[in-house]
């Protein structure tokens, strides 16, 4: 039943994801974000499950209702015409595919070698409270490292967006 | 399935309950409303009954795209607090983390504090400038 | 009949009962949407001095009716310069996500041996937040469908507000879960049994405070309606909807508002639960489960006439005021109010 469940969610993502790049019916960029909002939400039905409910929970909270958010006003603000369909180049061609082959064999050694997770059952223990004792237990120094990037990000944002202020 | 996947399938049977209800909803609308006729005063945007002036989309203030900014900055913030707030009471318990538990956050909030006051020096909360 | 019923799986016993809890509280919450807005018009009809709707059936009992069938019968018009995917879609987009939000809230204790909840999930607080910051794309979107001034400036007003009251939203609750140690909202209620004053809203009153403003903002009600200011934006991103469509506009508001008093019965008044007669105890039989039931949609309606008494009772708050209350008012307190609450648990132990 949950292999059912895993190929419907997996299918799902793979199809939004296509349709945010290569939609065939239509060139609106909102459309695109709107398909980059369903393959996260169905991402997080992948992490539920993988016993990741957190994950899953804060998956749909940040991207789906907070980072798509900005990207929908990005587009708004930029006023964003419908694109027009570029030509195909053959440079672009050859040095994409080649991009997408490096990448692909990266990945192919990099799953084939690694040992985590393999034959081991997730443990109901996924939720809240285990990634907060990981959390502050074992990586309590990129934590705290992940409170100045948020700092230097907040900085930036508003250089970036108040610069003939004073 | 065990009992915390489980959980989530009667959120699919919600999910799909209220998708059949609001688009039901639509349809017998579309089904059962009056049949009018097209004409061009009824398809002008409605702006209180002046002719519309200009395009329909206006571009926006960038203070909208800085309010979305701080707003995935904040909510990052308060995605770390829920973990440390769960965790909070059990690590107080033992005399090994109480204090690791309370200054780690205290100095987590503390950056990101400094970072709200130089949004707050820097009026980026300020709508009106 | 029993029988029968036996001998089905523990899989479908499992999806028959979820149907069962699933069905009766979607068609429970509608029933309270169509009447809350009667309750909103008889009351504002008192508030100032008036009769308002009482013809449709005794004391106007049957005018939700009325409305609905009005709304389906109407010429269901979509005008020439709107963008008709994002046109369909905005309404549903406002609707669904209000109606997900009841998953996650226990609105009862047992009946036999079913919890009453749909989904009783250990993040609890964080789906809600998760299907609230969806809520979003529904209005973003009528302002971006409809491809005019008005609804495109309400719709972006509206967004940059709920988001922004987001963030206090959730700042405010942490300190509940400093205290509960859970997400799951089961436990946030059994954690409120020990007695009157252990209801989280007597313990957290400023955490309250602040919830409650933010609940305002999130679900667009006066003070901080300028998403539909009439004055302004001549009613705002659902301008150019017409017939059902508009009706689920306005339906979702409703909704949202039932869905945010009911998470504030959860989280600050104890639920179901009632600290007299032992009533804040699981009930052991059908009667006793159905009181339970009872208090909860009693404890909502206290709380969704609180909601309509503010709106008929003060003025709208200008843009900027809003903002500055939300990003320089109450995310500061919050954050106080969580070093508080931590350093005092922190002395304490």
């Amino acid at each position: 039943m949950q292999t059912v469940f895993f190929y419907v969610f997996a299918a799902l993502t793979v199809l939004c994801a296509l349709m945010v790049v290569a939609n065939p019916f239509s060139r609106n960029p909102v459309t695109s974000a709107m398909f980059l909002v369903l393959t996260i939400v169905s991402l997080a039905g992948l992490f539920v499950q993988l016993h990741a409910f957190f994950l899953a929970a804060v998956q749909v909270l940040v991207y789906a209702g907070a980072v798509m958010v900005l990207f929908l006003f990005v587009i708004m603000l930029l006023d964003l015409k419908e694109e027009e369909r570029r030509k195909v180049r053959k440079f672009a061609v050859i040095a994409g595919g080649l991009a997408v082959a490096i990448i692909a064999v990266l990945f192919c050694t990099a799953i084939g070698q690694t040992t985590a997770g393999i034959g081991v059952q997730p443990i109901l223990e996924g939720g809240t409270a285990a990634l907060g004792e990981l959390l502050f237990k074992h990586y309590l120094l990129p934590f705290e490292i992940l409170s100045v990037l948020l700092l230097v990000a907040m900085v930036g944002v508003i250089l970036l967006s108040k610069k003939d202020l004073k | 399935m065990d009992s915390q996947v489980a959980q989530y399938v009667p959120v699919l049977m919600l999910i799909g309950l209220a998708v059949l209800i609001t688009g039901g909803m639509m349809v017998v609308s579309v089904l059962l409303g009056k049949r009018g006729r097209r004409t061009t005063i009824k398809d002008t945007a409605y702006e209180c009954g002046m002719l519309p002036v200009g395009a329909g989309n206006t571009r926006l203030s960038v203070k909208f795209h800085l309010v979305a900014m701080l707003f995935i900055l904040f909510d990052i913030e308060v995605v770390f607090l829920y973990p440390w707030a769960v965790v909070f009471k059990r690590m107080l318990a033992h005399p090994d983390t109480a204090n690791l538990i309370f200054f780690a956050m205290l100095s987590f909030l503390g950056v990101l504090f400094v970072g709200y006051l130089y949004a707050l020096k820097k009026k980026a909360f300020d709508w009106t400038h | 009949m029993m029988n029968w019923f036996n001998n089905l799986s523990p899989t479908s016993q499992f999806v028959l009962f979820s149907a069962l809890k699933v069905v009766p509280a979607v068609l429970v919450m509608l029933f309270i949407v169509a009447y809350i807005v009667l309750v909103e018009r008889r009351l504002c009809a008192f508030i100032q001095d008036r009769v308002g709707p009482n013809r449709a059936g005794p004391l106007g009992l049957l005018q939700p009716m009325a409305d609905a069938v009005k709304a389906f019968l109407k010429e269901d018009f979509m005008p020439a310069h709107v963008r008709p995917v994002y046109y369909w879609l905005a309404p549903a987009l406002v609707m669904i996500p209000s109606l997900l939000t009841l998953a996650v809230i226990p609105f009862g204790s047992q009946l036999g041996s079913q919890k009453m909840v749909v989904a009783d999930l250990n993040v609890g607080i964080l789906y809600t937040f998760g299907i609230v910051s969806l809520g979003v794309y529904g209005i973003v979107l009528a302002g971006y469908a409809a491809n005019s001034k008005y609804p495109f400036m309400g719709g972006i007003r509206a967004s940059a507000q709920m988001i922004s009251y987001e963030v206090a939203m959730g700042l405010s609750v942490i300190p509940l879960f400093l205290l509960v140690g859970d997400l799951n909202l089961s436990t946030v209620i059994g954690d409120q049994t020990h007695g009157l004053f252990s209801w989280l809203v007597f313990r957290q009153p400023l955490a309250f405070a602040i919830f409650l403003c933010a609940a305002f903002a999130e679900t667009n009600r006066t003070p901080f309606d300028l998403p539909e200011a009439e004055q302004e934006l001549a009613g705002g991103y659902n301008v150019e909807y017409s017939s059902m469509k508009f009706a689920l506009f306005f339906m979702g508001e409703y909704a949202n508002m039932i869905a945010a008093s009911a998470m504030m019965v959860t989280l600050f008044f104890g639920g179901w639960t009632l600290p007299f007669f032992g009533l804040d105890q699981p009930a052991a039989t059908v009667l006793g489960g159905l009181v339970h039931i009872g208090i909860f949609l009693a404890k909502l309606l206290v709380l969704l006439v609180l909601f309509i008494w503010v709106r008929w009772m003060w003025p709208r708050f200008r843009y900027d005021q809003l903002m500055n209350l939300g990003w320089k008012g109450l995310v500061p307190l919050a954050l106080a109010n969580i070093v508080v609450t931590a350093t005092w648990l922190w002395l304490k132990s």
